[in-house]
């Protein structure tokens, strides 16, 4: 039997979210996912063919969903300044080029981000929770987290623990997921960090786990469900990413309440990223096709973006030294 | 052609900004996206192909093929009476002995070349199918053209291997064979027939269907590009007459027919009493069976791919959808809003999911079958999508509550019409998906392999796809049980339909007495 119901037969999540017996139950009454059949349709809508101006709205719309992101150990402070330059005036010869949604940076380095982008509409996200691996205690995570909400981090980009995730302690993986969310509403009360969980679906291996991750963190109060750290390989792939839209859609129309997605990693390229775009729009919907439901994040992609940005305006490609590099 | 240039972008010229949509409002219509349909000459001389020779036909008449998308004629074709059929039967007769005794590598060499050659020329191809028969551009580009050039280099390789064709040594050819294809995968279903026929050293006099003539005369350059002997292939256009001169034509050995139950039925007795070989592929009702463990977004998926690629114009198509009844709602609103994202419209954008239904009687065919539908109790659903003005045109159709007897859940409508049923056991959803006259093919859905394996032996049914529908391919024999015909194509089971044992070998036996599988 599936436990995924129709709109209208509203579960009672916060029950389900409490024993680790409904959640298991839950999570694996999911439909399974079918994995030639999903890249099978991943194929199929890579063949659209986005011409002209539906081309021009994809690339604008997609500088505009990318977390413009900077995670190396050699982050120095004029680096992040200059990334958030670029995050809030993509290239200045051009003020037509909208702004990214935001920046994403070690929790260290939220301070110099938030007072490099004042004033603009740039978000400052960080990741936390022993980011990349998560392998520490629940307490220096929660610490972490407090550190980065309390520099002004809008966005908090949290792991989950995979390996309790892996060997089925699904409450555990709940719990954590909760007690991060709990830390971003309560260290900034006024104006709560956006959670979101990064389910690094490199190392969950299978499409089934993939849709009982995101429903997991959906139920546990994710605001947006995110692909992976940029670290492992595969990062986000097409398929994983459908398999979330999906996830995302189906929380929706049991619920009413719209979460989003946010594809990390790998995606370097205009091309793939308004491939993305096809799967946002015609697996979610339209309605997800907006930077509050979904976020690329990415650091090489934002210039493939404007280059092509400046093709369909100009005609010709511009030499990549025209576009500042970060 | 000219309003489909202006749709296109006009060069490098800087995009006017009122046609950016607003950014606040998230609409994304996809811009249109023709593929270009001057890589192929329409304006060129078409005509038949006897004996190597471009010719008109004896009598001179010509008749239209028309694009169904527009109504716009595209070309006029021969059309060929009994005198043509006549002539191409005697090219096929004299160019057997020395066909039939090229060395197999040598036969194999040019069913590579025209491979390579299809390849070569896919665009070509696809943009012309498209025109012809009103199918998507996606799918011809995609499906239609590369599974064409699949069968003519899976072929090849049995050219030089038919010893182990399962006829025992040294099997023959049959001799001439008349090939009447259907209109639904024209330049597909004309490999379906000649690819086999060529590598097992048959000659060939093949009739493309009268509304899709043209990539048929189309692959005649094709033949004569590969250098292949005149007389080996003979392609003939017309309609049913010309059908018929074929069937009746003494000079040919074996018939083999893809097309309607009807037409199959009287081919059958018209070549009764006259030793001549049949092989027909025809109808289908297919149940497409979901059971609840299914897996179920792909099954969504499944279920589109069965009825509505190629418009549901597919003999094989999953045209009765068997539900689980505690899964029924959650999979028809599922498919209802899958079904909201389909792009019907010009087959030759490139973003087109549904075209055009390929002629003004089969639209004719299909309305008046989905008519019964309402009147019957069922419970219509249709896609709310704008239809283009001129053509002809059929909105995806869902019928909910269907009783077993309707019409719309006996009758093949060969269109994009669902019929949804449900059940509780899988004993009855077997029973179910056999309660017809029909056995083409199937589809499951479940998660449970042993399940598969269990409901898939006891389906009476050619074909039985599992967690997928329609997938083709040249290695796997298709064919019917029933009133879908009899015969195998494709893999090494299509091999028989054009290879008899040979005579020395196997001086009194049947013809399949020594294939191995014959004891399974």
């Amino acid at each position: 039997m599936t436990s995924l119901v129709l709109p209208g037969d509203l579960p009672d999540f916060a029950e389900i979210a409490a024993s680790d017996g409904a959640l298991r139950r839950f999570l694996h009454g999911l439909p399974g996912v079918d994995q030639v059949g999903v890249e099978r349709r991943v194929d199929a809508l890579a063949s659209r063919s986005i011409k002209q101006q539906s081309k021009r709205w994809a690339l604008d719309t997609a500088i505009r969903m990318t977390d413009l992101t900077t995670l190396e150990g050699a982050d120095s402070p004029g680096r992040i300044r200059s990334l958030c330059a670029k995050a809030v005036r993509p290239d200045p010869s051009d003020p037509d080029i909208p702004a990214v949604a935001a920046v994403c940076v070690y929790p260290d380095r939220v301070a110099i981000a938030v007072e490099a982008v004042r004033g603009s509409s740039v978000k400052v996200a960080s990741v936390a929770t022993a980011f990349p691996s998560g392998r520490t205690s629940l307490d220096i995570k929660l610490a972490d987290t407090r550190l980065a909400v309390e520099a002004g981090a809008d966005e908090i980009d949290m792991v989950i623990d995979r390996g309790a995730f892996l060997a089925g302690d699904y409450a555990k993986v709940a719990a954590e997921i909760a007690a991060v969310r709990q830390v971003c509403h309560d260290a900034a009360p006024d104006a709560p960090a956006h959670l979101k969980v990064i389910l690094e679906t490199g190392e969950l291996m299978t499409y089934d786990n993939v849709r009982r991750a995101s429903w997991l963190a959906l139920i546990a109060g994710a605001d947006v469900i995110k692909t992976s750290t940029g670290k492992v390989s595969p990062a986000a792939t097409p398929a994983v990413t459908l398999v979330m839209l999906q996830a995302v859609r189906d929380f929706a129309d049991l619920t009413g309440q719209v979460r989003g997605v946010k594809a990390a990693g790998g995606i370097r390229t205009a091309k793939d990223a308004i491939r993305y775009l096809v799967l946002v729009h015609e697996i979610a919907g339209p309605r997800w096709l907006d930077p509050d439901y979904f976020r690329f994040g990415a650091s090489s992609l934002l210039n493939d973006l404007l280059l092509q940005r400046a093709k369909q305006i100009h005609g010709v490609y511009w030499n990549p030294d025209r576009i500042p590099i970060d | 052609m000219d309003s489909e240039k202006a749709t296109r972008p006009s060069g490098h010229g800087p995009q006017p900004e009122a046609t950016v949509p607003d950014m606040i409002t998230p609409t994304w219509d996809y811009a249109p996206a023709p593929e270009a349909r001057d890589v192929i000459d329409l304006g060129r001389d078409w005509r038949m192909f006897i004996g190597g020779d471009f010719v008109e036909a004896a009598a001179g008449d010509r008749f239209p093929s028309v694009n169904p998308a527009t109504e716009e004629v595209l070309a006029e074709v021969p059309l060929a009476t009994e005198v043509d059929v006549d002539r191409a039967v005697a090219a096929a007769t004299s160019a057997l002995p020395t066909w039939q005794a090229t060395p197999g590598h040598e036969r194999g060499k040019y069913l590579y070349r025209i491979a390579r050659l299809l390849q070569e020329r896919a665009r070509e191809f696809a943009v012309l199918e498209t025109l012809d028969n009103g199918k998507p551009i996606r799918e011809t580009r995609d499906v239609d053209i590369p599974l064409a050039a699949a069968h003519f280099f899976y072929h090849a390789g049995w050219a030089d291997k038919l010893d182990w064709a399962g006829m025992g040594p040294s099997p023959r050819p049959i001799g001439v064979a008349g090939q009447i294809i259907p209109w639904n995968f024209p330049l597909l279903m004309l490999s379906w027939k000649i690819a086999p026929a060529l590598a097992c050293g048959n000659t060939v006099v093949i009739k493309p269907a009268e509304t899709t003539p043209l990539t048929a005369l189309l692959f005649a350059e094709v033949c004569q590009q590969a250098d292949l002997p005149a007389g080996v292939v003979n392609i003939v256009t017309g309609a049913g007459q010309t059908g018929s001169a074929i069937v009746d034509h003494p000079g040919v050995d074996k018939i083999a027919f893809t097309g309607s139950t009807a037409v199959g039925k009287g081919i059958q007795r018209a070549v009764a009493g006259s030793g001549k070989r049949v092989t027909l592929e025809l109808g289908g009702k297919a149940a497409n069976i979901i059971f609840d463990d299914a897996a179920i977004d792909q099954a969504v998926e499944g279920i589109v791919d069965g009825i509505f690629f190629n418009q549901g114009h597919v003999c094989c198509a999953g045209s009765r959808l068997l539900i689980q009844e505690n899964v029924h709602d959650l999979v028809v609103d599922k498919l209802t809003t899958r079904l909201a994202t389909l792009k019907v419209g010009d087959p030759l954008d490139k973003n087109t999911d549904l075209g055009a239904i390929n002629s003004a009687v089969q639209l004719e065919r299909i309305r008046s079958l989905t008519d019964t539908g309402e009147t019957e109790g069922a419970d219509r659903w249709e896609l709310d999508c704008e239809l283009p003005e001129r053509g002809f045109w059929f909105r995806p159709t869902v019928f909910t509550n269907v009783a077993v007897n309707a019409r719309i859940a006996r009758e093949e409508i060969f269109g994009p019409v669902l019929s949804v049923m449900t059940f509780r056991t899988p004993q009855e959803a077997i029973a179910k998906a056999n309660n017809t006259p029909y056995g083409l093919s199937a589809g499951i859905w479940t998660e449970k392999g042993s399940r598969i394996l269990k409901v898939a032996d006891q389906l009476r049914a050619g074909v039985v796809w599992a967690n997928t529908f329609n997938r083709f391919d040249p290695t796997s024999p298709f064919g019917g049980y029933k009133e879908s015909g009899f015969g195998r194509e494709g893999g090494r089971h299509g091999l028989s339909a054009y290879l008899q044992p040979s005579q020395s070998a196997h001086p009194e036996q049947p013809e399949r007495s020594a294939a191995p599988e014959a004891q399974a």
